[in-house]
């Protein structure tokens, strides 16, 4: 079981905050077509993943990187607005 | 803790009596130097509670005037100040809260011939509004070797992160490439509140790292959701090809 948490216009896009999935997806990028796949409101949120960041378990990771071990995935933008 | 001068009516007396702030901690936010590029939203609070602080020298650049759609968050300003000056604006109410400090107010908009002030500050505070503003402030910094507290929010969010190549950290470059497309335009919506909750904890962030309290922000990445309750904090990592901070050769 893997927790996900979407935050700024992620979470927006995607309707909600945060949840929990069954997944055998191995990396990031993996999980990431498999979420694009379920839902438009997926595909919107990850149109150009390239703008997204992506923290495992709180340490900031690229998309290639192994979902092993790892019980919490967190995706954001950047945040600009002052 | 304290010596027998100590006056416990004193304009910093909760301060002294902090244990991790003390007589040492204030004189050394007293001898600091700070600079807040942007007076709205985040500037706000960092401004008034630096200020309050007693940070020694306190600059600030913003070129933009006081509308009436800026009072429901940007709580520096008035109503008897609508269409002056920000930096004006500022130095009336920021002297009038604390008159110790020595205010420097820069009636310009951050661009690259502007950029260079960031190097006569201990440390620069990044509380504009747009990334390209973001990326250029990073790189007078990275140059300037002066760590770069950047804060933004979005909504009901927040980000803060804490930038110096020269202590061993990444910069903001490292965790948002310039490169990097741009994100999709986003509606300017802010709950008034949240610039308070953001800006007041980077005035926070500026005095724990100043007197060494704690642990500071150095390659780490606080990010709160105020509307769904969570709040994580990031480790956020160098990256070798970094073409601003590993162009400097600045140990990173």
């Amino acid at each position: 079981m893997l927790d996900i948490v979407y935050f700024a216009w992620v979470r927006e896009r995607i309707g909600q905050p945060r949840e929990r999935l069954e997944t055998g997806a191995a990396t990031v990028a993996d999980l990431v077509a498999e979420l694009r796949a379920k839902d438009p409101r997926y595909e919107a949120a990850f149109a150009d993943p390239a703008v997204l960041r992506v923290a495992l378990d709180q340490d900031l990771a690229d998309f290639t990187a192994s979902l092993a071990g790892v019980r919490e995935v967190a995706f954001f933008p950047p945040m600009t607005g002052g | 803790m304290h010596g027998p001068m100590f006056d416990p009516e004193g304009r910093y007396a909760r301060h002294l009596i902090l244990p991790e702030i003390g007589p040492v901690g204030q004189a050394t936010l007293n001898a600091a130097s700070v600079l807040v590029i942007g007076a709205g939203g985040l500037g706000s609070p960092v401004l008034l509670y630096l200020a309050a602080a007693g940070i020694g020298r306190l600059g600030l650049a913003d070129d933009d005037v006081v509308s009436l759609s800026n009072l429901q968050r940007q709580v520096l300003h008035g109503t008897a100040r609508l269409g002056q000056s920000k930096t004006a604006s500022a130095r009336d109410r920021l002297s009038d809260l604390n008159p110790e400090v020595l205010l420097e107010t820069h009636a310009i908009r951050i661009s690259p011939e502007t950029a260079a002030l960031v190097g006569g500050f201990d440390l620069v505070i990044d509380c504009t509004d747009n990334l390209a503003a973001r990326h250029l402030i990073n790189r007078a910094c990275v140059a300037a070797a002066v760590p770069l507290l950047s804060g933004a929010i979005a909504q009901w969010e927040g980000q803060i992160g804490l930038y110096a190549p020269a202590l061993g950290g990444p910069c903001y470059a490292c965790t948002f490439p310039e490169t990097d497309p741009p994100p999709p335009a986003q509606s300017k919506g802010v709950v008034g509140a949240l610039p308070g909750v953001v800006g007041a904890r980077m005035a926070l962030e500026a005095i724990k790292f100043f007197t060494g309290a704690g642990q500071n922000l150095l390659g780490r990445l606080w990010m709160i959701d105020t509307l769904w309750n969570e709040e994580r904090l990031m480790r956020m990592h160098r990256r070798d090809d970094c073409p601003v901070c590993r162009a400097r050769g600045a140990g990173c």
